[in-house]
């Protein structure tokens, strides 16, 4: 067991230019740095993001109440936009349980900004500025996810259902845990990680990975057509997801319509259900105004800049050391 | 018999899979933007040597592989079996050709080798990482020779083949890194 930092000095002084640099590029944009809480009454309703809780107890609370260490500042964030902030971004830690290896902390640090205005498009073009100027890179590609699908596991996700996808996933003799089932969705994610995200972003071009299935869509708007396709994008640089962003959804009952559906799936697979987050909602209902938003994983853009393979070089502490 | 979760899985950890005790080569946490977490486990097949990559969903468990990693003294070669005693036990194992495998041609005896058993039976045989052995063939020396590039075979007392720098002459012992195969210097005296 050793007490001293996993990182270096040089490193930590890194991450430092490197937090000052980003402040820096904001603030020429105008972008207003805002904190929101990390312990929230609500978490995130995704039943891959297990959340961190832990209880209030004092005023306010006799009997206590319990408190979500937040995976992310979303929430909070969209009613700040939805207060009339304008554009805003914040540096924070976020937290998410379970997620621990060579590019996962629990706790980590997350760069998320919202910009009203935007669409995903224009958003993407925002978000390449800021890692060519922290990387050096060209300009960044983009693909949609099916075309990415198409050309490294060679089905068509659109129409594929779980039989088409095992069959490839065979092809490729690449073998899926034991008891996966007849639902897709499992099948999109082990394919996705194992086939094709490897190889995203590898010829030294960070791409943009656009037009989501919309069961894929998270907190996106979905664009009507045949298929309807979520304005979401990620951004990939050497194989390793930087950046998640959306179009943001605004619309309050379709919110709260995935919020329940996420409730339910949480209850078939005997995880905790998730409160919903009336404020939100109550904002959304307000009205958010048209805007996109990313989160980009600090961490991760520190171990893209230095080359690093393993997150514990980035921070002083990884939970190793914790 | 217990059983490891997946947050329990590390390099060196016994399991079995497939009905084979297999020792998890590294274990790497993947998780796609959304969506479920995998644990794609990297495990090297005791029986057969293979290296096999397999992915689990988070949580889930493999049994525990009754498998010890044993130190013994290789005490000798019956023509059929090798045998090995643990030395705080006197306790001995007979162990076939095919489980000593290559481990055979560093072993002349007395050598400390770490023995992995499994359910209680010899399943694979290490030898020491460095010995010292005799030279029982080579060339002549070459004298004034230090470069030790270039280099030639010798053939060891236990009959292993190395290459060695062509000033070592035969009769001389060496020391020699059984697993790289490679000759390391002459043995300190």
């Amino acid at each position: 067991m050793s007490w001293r930092p996993t990182a270096t000095f040089g490193m930590l002084r890194q991450r430092a230019r490197l937090l000052a640099e980003l402040r820096g590029f904001f603030a020429a944009r105008g972008v207003l740095e805002v904190e929101t809480p990390l312990l929230y009454g609500a978490g995130a309703s995704d039943p891959h993001l297990a959340s961190f809780v832990t209880d209030y107890l004092g005023p306010g609370a006799a009997s206590g109440r319990p408190l979500y260490l937040q995976t992310s500042p979303e929430f909070a964030m969209k009613r700040l936009v939805a207060a009339g902030s304008g554009a805003i971004y914040q540096i924070t830690k976020a937290f998410r349980n379970g997620e621990a290896g060579r590019r996962h902390n629990p706790e980590f640090t997350l760069l998320e900004w919202y910009r009203p205005g935007f669409d995903d498009a224009a958003l993407m073009q925002e978000v390449d500025a800021l890692v060519r100027q922290a990387l050096n890179t060209p300009p960044a590609a983009r693909a949609p996810y099916a075309d990415l699908f198409a050309r490294h596991v060679g089905v068509d996700v659109h129409s594929a259902d779980a039989r088409v996808l095992r069959d490839a996933a065979a092809a490729r003799g690449i073998v899926p845990p034991a008891g996966f089932g007849d639902a897709g969705e499992p099948w999109l994610d082990f394919l996705w990680s194992h086939a094709v995200e490897p190889h995203l972003g590898c010829d030294g071009r960070p791409l943009f990975v656009t037009d989501y299935p919309v069961t894929q869509a998270m907190l996106a708007r979905v664009r009507s057509g045949s298929p309807p396709l979520a304005a979401r994008f990620e951004l990939y640089l050497d194989g390793v997801e930087l950046a998640n962003g959306f179009h943001e959804l605004a619309d309050a009952g379709e919110q709260r319509r995935r919020f329940t559906a996420d409730n339910i799936q949480r209850c078939a697979a005997g995880l905790p259900l998730m409160p919903l987050d009336e404020f939100l909602l109550a904002a959304l209902t307000h009205g958010l105004p048209d805007c996109s938003g990313v989160a980009l994983g600090i961490d991760r853009l520190l171990m893209l800049q230095t080359g690093t393979e393993d997150i514990a070089g980035v921070l002083a502490f990884p939970l190793s050391h914790c | 018999m217990a059983t490891f979760s997946t947050s329990e899985f590390r390099g060196g950890l016994k399991v079995m899979l497939d009905g084979d005790p297999c020792a998890i080569i590294e274990n790497e946490f993947v998780k796609p933007g959304k969506g479920q977490a995998f644990s794609r486990v990297k495990l090297r097949n005791l029986k057969t040597g293979r290296v096999l990559e397999r992915t689990f969903k988070s949580g889930e468990t493999l049994e525990a592989a009754d498998v010890v990693d044993t130190d013994m003294q290789y005490l000798y070669n019956d023509g059929e079996f090798f045998h090995f005693m643990v030395p705080e036990t006197f306790e001995q194992f007979a162990a076939m050709p095919a489980v000593v495998g290559d481990a055979a041609k560093w072993l002349k005896g007395q050598e400390m080798c770490v023995i992995t058993l499994y359910n209680g039976q010899p399943l694979a045989v290490a030898a020491p990482n460095f010995v010292e052995l005799a030279v029982a063939e080579t060339d002549p020396g070459v004298r004034g020779d230090t470069s030790g590039g270039g280099g030639k075979p010798a053939t060891l007392e236990t009959g292993a083949v190395v290459r060695v720098p062509l000033f070592i002459n035969v009769g001389e012992v060496l020391k020699v890194d059984t697993r790289t195969g490679e000759y390391v210097s002459r043995a300190k005296a």
